[in-house]
């Protein structure tokens, strides 16, 4: 599985839509299982499947019809179409809700629908366009389970996202992309190892004040002697420690070492600090 | 599978999701019986008070014009159906399936059809409680149905090419009675034409929708011998008429559509 990471309008859906034949290209050549996605666009759609960010079912038909609609499309036939759409309802555990207008289906069922009509065919090559992207955290871990299992089935993913830690879980190989450039490539631990080292994460002073603003995150290089250090500097200042910990950079870190900005849907109140030298941490807070 | 078998069953395909839509929505239900039942009985009571047309009942002479206002309305609808589908992603989907691109349209001007053939049933049983009766021989009334179904089939290419400009359903409701309330209204659909003063009467009897009306009037033998036929040569030969601007409207606006269409989709 491959992840496209990055923020909004950075050209992940943009790529998507190119890749799956819906937009041509201005320039440059890209192919899809050995198909140019202009010149070969009409054989290469029999071997892909898309899913996007907005539901692509029609809300008016059934579950089953919309994916007895999109079987018929593929050509598969009308017996065959409406086998496959039975045994995507049973998938995806939509069984009992097949029947129903998907009008009134949940977001995460939706989103399941979805996905069930890009594999009416069992495409090997397989896009999803920020698949979960405004799910709870339920629905979400469901669709994880599926994207997996879908890759261990052999079918190649591409998923974009906006949220490091599901290109973390599920990408083997990331690209971070902002403004329409790939920025970063590799695997979500070189990717970490690219922006060096572990974090300390801090957090000082007394609990009943504005925890936010005594909360303090430092890359550091050499973990857990500079974690022993700090708190030493720490406790000689009398500075008080509510809560402190190492870990390892997560891809909001990535984003932010690589890009500078923050990925803009995180609400992370970590604070920048360039300097790594713990003795600003500790100047910083034993006011 | 040939190319132009995958369009027809592509095609179908399109039209039956289209279909299934008119009993599950209840707005189209709405629009497509409720609304035609109650223009007869509005027009019919209102207007059939106080409305006089030489050598037979207002009733008689208004049907066949309901009929053609209520097939375009039902064109309209396939202008609406265009602009919500490209506010979904359901076309985005559809274009990523190895399907032909013309069944979006192909299927949609279809299903409308099927959307027609519903509200000209509702209207004529309508009609028949009211006291319009056709007077001519089955396959003459047989014609005039098959012909306002033509007709509606190449107005919902016209209001596809509108759809796929506006492309926002509540700005195409508004846009589509600009089109489609002029060319039912300056026409002999209510009104006797030629009562009309000059230029508005020019307008009435070449307009495409009198030349439809006048044609289904006399397929099913709505007309009096009291009430002269205009001079203007479509309303002396008002089917062939009806025909050539039949051929002329799919002539140009199934090739406009299928451009817009793709001007459309692939932004």
């Amino acid at each position: 599985m491959f992840g496209l990471l990055g923020p909004n309008g950075a050209g992940k859906t943009t790529t998507v839509r190119i890749l799956t034949t819906l937009l041509t290209p201005d320039a440059g050549k890209a192919t899809v299982a050995g198909f140019d996605v202009v010149k070969d666009a009409r054989p290469l759609r029999s071997h892909i499947g898309a899913s996007g960010q907005y539901s692509a079912v029609d809300e008016h038909l059934t579950g089953a019809e919309n994916l007895e609609m999109i079987g018929r499309l593929y050509h598969l036939g009308a017996r065959r179409s409406r086998q496959r759409a039975r045994e995507l309802l049973e998938r995806f555990d939509l069984a009992e809700a097949g029947d129903r207008p998907v009008k009134g289906y949940s977001g995460g069922m939706r989103r399941r629908i979805d996905l069930a009509g890009a594999l009416v065919v069992d495409p090997p090559v397989l896009f999803l366009d920020e698949p979960t992207t405004g799910l709870d955290p339920r629905a979400r871990a469901g669709l994880w389970d599926v994207i997996t299992e879908l890759v261990v089935g052999g079918t190649t993913l591409l998923l974009t996202t906006q949220y490091m830690e599901e290109a973390d879980q599920l990408a083997d190989q990331i690209a971070v992309v902002d403004h329409g450039r790939v920025i970063a490539r590799g695997t979500a631990d070189q990717l970490k190892d690219q922006i060096g080292g572990d974090r300390i994460e801090l957090a000082v002073g007394d609990i009943q004040t504005d925890a936010g603003a005594l909360q303090v995150t430092v890359p550091v290089t050499n973990g857990a002697a500079s974690l022993a250090d700090a708190l030493a500097r720490l406790s000689s200042a009398e500075v008080t420690v509510r809560d402190v910990g190492l870990r390892r950079p997560t891809l909001d870190d990535v984003f932010l070492g690589l890009t500078g900005h923050e990925a803009e849907t995180t609400t992370s109140q970590d604070v920048d600090i360039e300097d790594t030298d713990n003795t600003v941490l500790a100047k910083e807070y034993s006011r | 599978m040939n190319a132009v078998a995958m369009a027809v069953a592509d095609g179908a395909t399109i039209a039956k999701r289209n279909a299934v839509k008119i009993r599950r929505v209840p707005d189209i239900l709405g629009f497509v019986i409720l609304s035609p039942v109650m223009f007869v009985l509005l027009f019919a009571y209102v207007f059939g008070s106080v409305i006089e047309i030489p050598g037979m009942s207002y009733r008689e002479f208004l049907l066949p014009g309901i009929f053609t206002q209520t097939v375009i309305f039902g064109a309209a609808l396939t202008g609406l159906g265009v602009t919500e589908d490209l506010q979904k992603g359901i076309i985005d989907r559809f274009r990523t399936l190895p399907m032909a691109p013309s069944a979006v349209l192909v299927g949609r001007t279809t299903s409308d059809v099927i959307a027609n053939v519903i509200s000209l049933t509702a209207m004529s049983l309508t009609g028949l409680l009211v006291g319009w009766r056709i007077h001519t021989s089955p396959h003459e009334a047989a014609l005039g149905f098959v012909l306002l179904l033509l007709f509606a089939y190449a107005l919902s290419w016209v209001m596809a090419v509108v759809g796929l400009a506006i492309r926002t359903p509540e700005v195409y409701n508004n846009a589509s009675f600009m089109v489609i309330l002029p060319l039912s209204f300056i026409a002999n659909t209510f009104v006797d034409s030629t009562r009309l003063p000059g230029p508005l009467r020019v307008v009435a009897e070449w307009n495409p929708v009198s030349a439809v009306t006048q044609a289904v009037r006399e397929l099913f033998g709505n007309t009096s011998s009291a009430m002269a036929v205009p001079e203007a040569w479509p309303l002396q030969h008002p089917l062939l008429a009806s025909l050539l601007w039949i051929a002329v409207i799919l002539a140009v606006f199934v090739p406009l559509a299928t451009w817009r269409y793709k001007k459309a989709v692939s932004r």
